[in-house]
């Protein structure tokens, strides 16, 4: 669509413009404020330039959360993208199952994430919930609580449970803009089931692909009430994401210019990741 | 290729597992829950769902929790309108960057704001009251609605706009009788979307209430940790948490994607 010019438009950005700088430019700034000051109590506070960003950059405990998350972000998208196109895939493209698929399948992205840990924690229970008992039924020893390879395996399958719908939902809004002209052709000209999913299918749905995965990744990259709810991000810290360590360095110990400069190098990520978004997004706009 | 409907039915049944333990759960007495592994319900009861729908501490959970996703949906969804329909029909300065921005915010991470939220909160007196959540969702919440909003609101030709202003229409009396009606499945959607991010956001929620408007998460984590194993409760304040998403669901269903991919597909 051809926009006009119109600098009065300001004034209908304006009241936006207020209530998201309040409260997203008066917090940042705290937390950068924070973040180069060192504090004896007493609200007094002295100058330390980059002490804490070196501190934070080096230790061991900001890299050992930094990798654990990073890892389980790649897990997830291994897992969640091929999953959610392959049941897009095979979804009918209409009829009256469609409402109903829909429907069951938006269901876990509407549940509270405290509820979801919840839920999956009595789940997971190794003495009384589905999950654990089966698997411990089947010979397997399996406690989310005591080992790590067990919680790592329940938070990951919590959040392929939670988040896959996600990818399903927009997967099928993509191939549902497929015109049946394309697969006419595509039968005329016998192509394999491949060749169609090669050619027409996977670069109709490339568009709405990007931006699954850019989702996920940025969802995924601050997930902190599902996990925290469910292992507390244990045993020890095998399951203590950035979100997770953050909130434990500043409300739990009160490191103030600890957690300020982990947020602040924790927000710079994240804003890279959405330059890449918006990049991607806006360029399939123009097309 | 016969077979195909059972990736789905799978999927599905994989989906509705864990849902039907923690329903099962909630019928159960605690006896029954500590005592072993059983699928359904020996001694069907509704006792936790009583307890929880006469106890004023848990039932003012639900309803704090409520007071502070409405405030919130309607100061999203009011304030998105307009400049959701500037960043749909103008070209202005900063445009772009200001709409970019608005999507950074949609991005942050909540643990990074918990603590200067506190601090900013309770600096203005409205810490631990539905206000403070409130507010401090707009942060996500307005982003999000920009957008949505913009995406339906793109998809209605600007000649519209043009023969109301030729017939005479001012700008707000174009708006509310003409262009409000002709995207209200966008806007319903919008507060929708508005409704479920802030009912299922718990970080901040809890991080900025301490008693009077405590969440119903907060309530939750509360009888957790405290009054030890009280499993049958939790799952059935869960099944209650989860009932409103059930309820409405189905009125969106052809446009969930829209909303969670930020009304861009």
């Amino acid at each position: 669509m051809n926009k006009t010019l119109n600098n009065r438009a300001w004034f209908m950005v304006l009241p936006v413009l207020l209530l998201v700088a309040f409260n997203a430019i008066i917090p940042l700034m705290t937390v950068v404020n924070y973040s180069v000051q060192e504090t004896f109590g007493n609200n007094l506070f002295f100058f330390e330039g980059f002490k804490w960003y070196e501190q934070v950059l080096t230790s061991s405990r900001f890299h050992a959360s930094l990798t654990r998350q990073i890892i389980f972000t790649l897990v997830i998208l291994a897992i969640e993208i091929p999953l959610g196109v392959a049941v897009a895939l095979a979804m009918p493209r209409s009829g009256p199952w469609v409402p109903v698929c829909l429907v069951l399948m938006a269901l876990p992205l509407l549940i509270p994430w405290n509820v979801v840990g919840a839920m999956w924690n009595i789940f997971a229970l190794p003495d009384i919930g589905l999950l654990g008992y089966v698997i411990n039924a089947i010979g397997i020893d399996y406690n989310f609580t005591r080992q790590p390879g067990s919680a790592w395996f329940t938070v990951v399958l919590m959040d392929v449970w939670h988040w896959t719908s996600l990818v399903v939902l927009l997967a099928y809004a993509g191939l549902r803009s497929i015109p049946d002209a394309y697969y006419q052709a595509a039968r005329i000209d016998s192509a394999s089931a491949w060749s169609v999913f090669r050619y027409i299918q996977l670069p109709k749905m490339r568009r709405v692909l990007t931006i699954a995965v850019l989702l996920r990744f940025i969802d995924s990259f601050m997930i902190y009430t599902e996990p925290f709810v469910l292992t507390g991000g244990g045993p020890g810290n095998t399951t203590t994401f950035l979100s997770i360590d953050l909130v434990k360095a500043a409300l739990g110990e009160f490191n103030l210019g600890i957690a300020a400069a982990m947020s602040v190098i924790y927000f710079l990520m994240t804003l890279l990741a959405c330059w890449c978004f918006y990049t991607l997004m806006t360029r399939g706009d123009e097309q | 290729m016969r077979l195909r409907w059972l990736v789905p039915t799978v999927y599905i049944i994989f989906l509705m597992l864990p849902i039907y333990w923690l329903i099962n759960m909630s019928f159960k007495t605690t006896n029954e829950i500590l005592g072993g592994f059983s699928l359904y319900p020996r001694n069907f009861t509704t006792a936790s769902y009583v307890e929880i729908l006469t106890n004023p501490v848990w039932y003012n959970g639900y309803l704090s929790s409520i007071s502070y996703v409405v405030i919130n949906t309607v100061i999203s969804v009011t304030v998105a309108l307009p400049a959701a329909y500037a960043f749909s029909r103008y070209r202005f300065l900063g445009d772009k960057h200001l709409f970019f921005w608005l999507l950074t915010n949609r991005m942050a991470p909540p643990a990074v704001f918990a603590l200067p939220f506190y601090q900013l909160y309770s600096a203005i007196n409205l810490f631990d009251t539905p206000w403070a959540v409130a507010l401090a969702h707009c942060l996500f919440n307005i982003p999000l609605a920009v957008w949505i909003l913009e995406g339906f609101m793109s998809g209605v030709p600007k000649e519209i706009d043009e023969t109301a202003y030729i017939d005479g229409y001012s700008w707000p009396r174009f708006f509310v009788k003409i262009f409000m009606p002709l995207i209200a499945s966008g806007i319903g959607v919008t507060a929708f979307f508005c409704f479920m991010f802030s009912w299922v956001e718990m970080l901040l929620a809890k991080s900025l209430t301490a008693v009077a408007a405590k969440p119903i998460a907060a309530v939750m984590t509360r009888t957790a940790s405290t009054s030890g194993y009280e499993l049958g409760l939790l799952a059935a304040a869960g099944v209650l948490t989860i009932i409103p998403g059930a309820l409405v669901i189905y009125f969106v269903r052809n446009y969930i994607a829209k909303g969670f991919a930020l009304g861009r597909v």
